[in-house]
């Protein structure tokens, strides 16, 4: 099939990017979304013009690299998928196809479609752990059973992959999906309790110092996650909030 | 404590906490209203409590003015944070593919409830207070029906009542259910809420609907 | 024992690690204070020895050329994690889990490095527990376990199938906690350049920023290499795509042994190239085999109109099928393991009876299983009467609850649904049990360079069992390496910092930017990715999933007349000084051009089968790989004399005190 591409190319941080035209024949519904770019790449190339920057790594929907706002959804139409994942047989020939990083203040573009999300990091490494050294001289791995139900919670909240998805979809570009996955996952689970206070409050302290948004609860979020993360862990964030500030 | 005031949790809720309280009132206000329908002499009898009650004058009244206040001030200093989070703007952006209009547009909602709010008050609290303070009238505990019935005559004014219902319960079928989510809310209860949170936010403004066609079609002479 | 010394501790297998723990010396904690480590990967192998160093006292400084060290590839790992913790009560210990190890990858690692992991495994599960890694669990609420191939016990430990993000998370947290106290600078999209070495000892990393092309100098007194395997030397594999060679070849180049380049694992089950524009291969968890039935057509002709898409799967009569895993491995069947499977299946398709239009792919067919298990419902749920289209339907839904979420990624990608036609699967590169050679330190040739995780050569001999990789690499981070390293750095408390100005850096980073040059002043014909391509291609045909003298020889040449076709031609736009991925591609097909020709130098000096190294030539009349132990029990360790062709090698034999070798056999 053929289709026209409207990609947004910028230099680098500093500059002022804009939406680049092309024409891009030979996809096959077989290729990935990625593929389809590589292709698009090596015509750049062999024309001696810059390729498109994208962020991408394994290309099997769980590293959380892969991003781009596509059509003016995140990691495009399809559900449950990355953009690595999503196939082009679910365009059509003559298509056009509008290409755009994700857009938060707090992921500033880098180049072309590559974001820095370096702000999740920051989050995570306020308070996203479990203080215990890693000597392994901690107690069996059976000593503290946990609930079933509460393990499977804590795993499907542990499944974020960290790619903004959420950030890029919500019309606030807020964050509170992806903190309220960290926050769920040890919540959930007796080991994580100990530091719940502290972890809640640095946590969101960090997001909001980041400059994202706030929740108005559209759940564009939920939908949009490639992994399916519940706007159940948004409410649990909450109430954790309040409890921690309430304790003091 | 400080942590809590200054986070973006803690303007959530505020706005959820202002908003249920507004819901709060819509209810009682409307149990008010309603006995206009059927039963005028206790509809005069509730109106004359609200207006006369010092409780209700001196401290429910600057309460509920001060949450319309709260609840719209925090709304647009949200608003605004929350466009400014956004930095650039998506040349493409599909918002309905992932988030209803209504729980995407509660500014405009709001806007017109609130401007609706403002005709609102010229039309009843303004004059109530021209009648209490600068005209001074004497206490007359059987206008109240007759005033409302009459408010209703002008079709122009009823059908503006009518529109701001339509979107004030487009406002609360986002925003109703959306104050339990902030609030944390999240349990084996949360689909029964969920429900009665709608029949709320159809049913209430139905039903102030409802009263303003009926005093509408039913004029009493002057 | 030649140049090579393993530094393996004296005294019986299962004592030796607890008396070099007794026995090494210790840095006190205010001198942990004044000395730096570098760690290049962040995966599990890197991020866990980051964080425990970090933990320990020692400044850290990690390097990875992701955005972020939660994205390394170790986060793509399905299956699970084994661990000795005999939670089932099956029989299983220690010895046992390191008998299989040694067994599975055909004799061919070493001992007391294996038995060492054994013996840490089970900690792993603590460590990890603690950190809230949430395992699957039992309605008791104790951690559950699954079976995983080549082992006769349950010791597999998981979290969905995703296993390895959530151990990696779980690293990453420990890293994020030091991140957070100062102890760990986090350097994310750099990519390690070069090694540097002051008197012979590693002291230090060129880095490039990717963001702004900068040329950094990093000092420390150690260096750990966690950079993963080098499976894309095959440009087509299941690693990532940024997944490279780079750090480890450079301290290659540098004097580090690169050792058994050759071992590769093939993976049986992954889903089939689909044309040239293929960018990567796409895993289907080894899982499937217990229940799928791997076949293709038994004539010729049939093949062919599947091929041209005249013939469907399903019109296919059973005996005109050939269940060829079955049919040559009855004991086994389909589950034979994964070297055995992805060479019966090369077998068949080159014979010309593959079932997608490149003629490279098997069924794996799920037809039976539905049936025997949507009768078993039916009985269980005394449905006596139950039709086909009812027995049907109750199989499917179990099959739907054992793996669901791999039909569904199946559909996504192929548009074909799984339940109703057989799946088509392909064997894909995987995992490389080659690497840096180590010694019992984890220490590579370069004194106060290590390595780490699929990065070394260490424990899988030629072919590594399923969940044995994250054991490996979280065993090396969090409890191997801090202790090794902390006896080397025991010598250093006087040291001081090492300075960044001194002539090795300035000679380190003016090669590397003259390497820099050199790529961007290419004639600009070729694309990267073309002679990464081209050079995959020679890769997969010649040396591959079966090898002989012949192409190997063949595939040294091409190698090295497409290495020097690349630095001639090769087509980079852009700038150096700035974000440019080509140049970042470039420098690692750059590397893998070298190391491939030294792999294809690998096989070929080994004149026999072992594991993931088939040589044609050594095989029994059935096609069965022969192994030469008399000649061959020792691992290669190569070192770098300017070309390839030039590399010496080095041979560590393999002593074997607790285990007896023998012959694999699954007929």
């Amino acid at each position: 099939m053929k289709l026209n591409l409207k990609i947004w190319r910028q230099q680098d941080a500093k500059s002022k990017g804009k939406m680049t035209d092309y024409s891009l024949g030979g996809v096959e519904g077989d290729m990935s979304f990625l593929e389809m770019l590589d292709i698009l790449n090596e015509q750049l190339i062999n024309k001696g013009e810059e390729p498109v920057v994208f962020d991408h790594d394994c290309r099997e929907g769980i590293c959380g690299s892969c991003s781009l706002m596509i059509n003016g959804e995140p990691h495009g139409p399809d559900r449950m998928v990355t953009t690595c994942q999503l196939h082009m047989r679910k365009f059509n020939d003559g298509d056009t196809i509008v290409i755009e990083p994700f857009r938060a203040k707090a992921f500033p573009v880098i180049k072309d479609l590559m974001v820095d999300r370096t702000s999740f990091d920051r989050i995570q490494q306020s308070g996203g752990y479990i203080s215990v050294n890693t000597s392994g001289n901690t107690v069996d791995a059976n000593a503290i059973p946990i609930n079933k139900h509460a393990a499977d919670e804590a795993m499907d909240a542990a499944t974020c992959i960290g790619c903004g998805a959420c950030v890029a979809a919500c019309k606030n570009a807020s964050a509170m999906l992806f903190t309220s996955a960290k926050v769920s996952q040890f919540a959930l689970l007796p080991q994580g309790q100990v530091e719940a206070t502290e972890r809640v409050q640095n946590m969101v302290r960090q997001m909001d110092l980041e400059g994202f948004g706030n929740c108005t609860n559209t759940g564009a979020c939920e939908i949009e996650c490639p992994k399916g993360i519940s706007l159940e862990n948004i409410a649990r964030l909450n109430r954790e909030y309040y409890s921690a500030n309430l304790k003091g | 404590m400080s942590a809590l005031i200054k986070s973006s949790l803690a303007r959530k809720v505020v706005m959820a906490l202002s908003g249920l309280f507004l819901v709060f009132f819509l209810g009682q206000h409307f149990v008010i209203n309603v006995t206009s329908v059927f039963a005028p002499d206790t509809f005069n009898t509730w109106s004359h409590f609200m207006g006369y009650n010092p409780l209700v004058q001196y401290i429910l009244q600057p309460i509920l003015i001060a949450g319309v206040i709260v609840h719209f001030v925090m709304g647009f200093v949200l608003e605004l944070q929350n466009r400014a989070a956004r930095g650039v703007k998506y040349v493409s952006y599909k918002g309905s593919a992932n988030a209803s209009w209504i729980s995407r547009n509660m500014i405009i909602t709001g806007l017109v409830v609130l401007a609706f709010i403002g005709l609102h008050m010229y039309d009843f609290w303004a004059h109530e207070m021209s009648y209490k303070y600068i005209d001074v009238k004497p206490e007359d505990p059987t206008r109240y029906f007759e005033e409302t019935v009459h408010k209703f005559e002008p079709f122009w004014r009823t059908i503006i009542y009518i529109i701001s219902f339509v979107l004030l319960a487009l406002h609360l079928l986002h925003g109703f259910a959306s104050s339990f989510q902030t609030m944390g809310v999240n349990n084996k209860y949360s689909a029964a809420i969920k429900l009665f949170t709608k029949v709320y936010a159809i049913g209430i403004p139905a039903g102030f609907i409802f009263i303003a066609l009926y005093h509408h079609f039913n004029q009493i002479p002057h | 024992m030649g140049i090579l010394d393993s530094k393996v501790p004296s005294g019986p297998l299962a004592e030796k690690w607890t008396s070099y723990k007794d026995h090494i010396e210790l840095v006190n904690p205010a001198n942990k204070r004044n000395i730096d480590i570098i760690v290049v990967g962040t995966g599990l192998a890197g991020g866990a020895a980051a964080a425990t160093l970090a933990e320990l006292g020692y400044n850290v400084k990690t390097f990875c050329y992701q955005d972020s060290p939660r994205r390394a590839h170790s986060i793509a790992a399905q299956g699970g994690i084994n661990a000795a913790k005999n939670y089932q009560g099956d029989g299983d210990s220690n010895y046992r889990l390191f008998y299989d190890t040694v067994k599975g990858g055909d004799y061919r690692s070493r001992e007391a490095n294996v038995y060492r992991l054994a013996e840490v495994s089970a900690n792993i599960i603590d460590q990890c527990v603690a950190q809230g890694v949430p395992f699957a669990r039992e309605y008791g609420g104790l951690l559950d376990n699954r079976s995983f191939g080549g082992v006769l016990v349950s010791r597999t430990f998981y979290a969905k199938g995703q296993t390895g993000q959530q151990l990696l998370l779980g690293a990453y947290s420990a890293m994020n906690r030091q991140i957070n106290r100062g102890k760990i600078q986090s350097h994310t999209r750099h990519e390690m350049m070069d090694l540097v070495k002051v008197d012979g000892k590693a002291r230090g990393i060129i880095a490039r920023n990717l963001v702004t092309g900068e040329i950094e100098r990093h000092s420390a007194h150690a260096v750990v290499l966690a950079t993963g395997g080098y499976g894309n030397v095959f440009f087509l594999s299941t690693n990532a795509m940024g997944s490279n060679v780079m750090a480890a070849w450079r301290a290659h180049r540098k004097g580090a042994f690169f050792a058994n380049p050759c071992y590769t694992q093939i993976h049986p089950t992954c889903i089939p190239v689909s044309g040239d524009h293929q960018s990567k291969l796409t895993l289907m968890s080894e899982s499937l085999r217990n229940d799928g039935r791997i076949w293709v057509p038994k004539r010729k002709e049939d093949a062919v109109a599947i091929q041209e898409g005249k013939l469907k799967p399903l019109q296919l009569k059973e005996e005109d099928r050939d269940y060829y895993l079955e049919r040559r491995y009855p004991a086994f069947g389909n589950l034979v393991p994964r070297d055995v499977a992805s060479r019966a299946a090369k077998e068949r398709c080159d014979a010309g009876f593959g079932v997608n239009k490149t003629g490279e792919a098997v069924y794996l067919d799920f037809t039976s299983a539905i049936q025997r298990y949507g009768k078993e419902q039916a009985l269980t749920q005394g449905l006596h009467n139950a039709d086909d289209k009812e027995v049907t339907k109750l199989g499917k839904a179990v099959i739907e609850a054992k793996y669901g979420n791999l039909f569904q990624m199946y559909e996504k990608i192929v548009d074909e649904n799984p339940y109703e036609t057989p799946m088509m699967i392909y064997p894909a590169v995987h995992y490389t049990m080659g690497g840096l050679w180590v010694d019992y330190n984890l220490q590579t040739t370069v004194e106060g360079c290590y390595a780490a995780g699929e990065a070394n050569f260490s424990d899988h001999g030629a072919n590594r069992l399923g969940a044995s990789a994250l054991m490996q690499g979280l065993a090396d981070g969090y409890f191997v390496l801090p202790y090794t390293i902390g006896d080397y750095l025991s010598n250093d408390i006087r040291t001081g910092p090492i300075a960044t100005d001194s002539p090795e850096f300035d000679t380190a980073e003016k090669e590397v930017k003259a390497r820099l040059d050199k790529l961007m002043g290419g004639k600009g014909l070729h694309s990267v990715d073309s002679y990464h391509k081209k050079l995959g291609k020679i890769m997969w045909n010649k040396c591959g999933m079966s090898r002989n003298a012949k192409e190997l020889q063949e595939a040294i040449d091409e190698i090295s007349a497409l290495r020097a076709d690349f630095w001639e031609n090769v087509k980079i736009p852009g700038i150096a000084d700035g974000m440019n991925q080509e140049l970042e591609k470039a420098g690692r097909v750059a590397d893998f051009l070298e190391l491939g020709e030294l792999f294809a130098k690998d096989a070929l000096t080994r004149n026999e089968s072992c594991g993931g190294h088939f040589r044609e030539e050594y095989q029994t009349p059935e096609g069965e790989a022969m192994r030469d132990d008399e000649n061959f029990k020792f691992a290669s360790a190569w070192e770098y004399k300017g070309e390839p062709k030039d590399a010496v090698l080095h041979k560590e034999e393999l002593v074997y005190e607790n285990i007896e070798l023998k012959t694999r056999s699954y007929k």
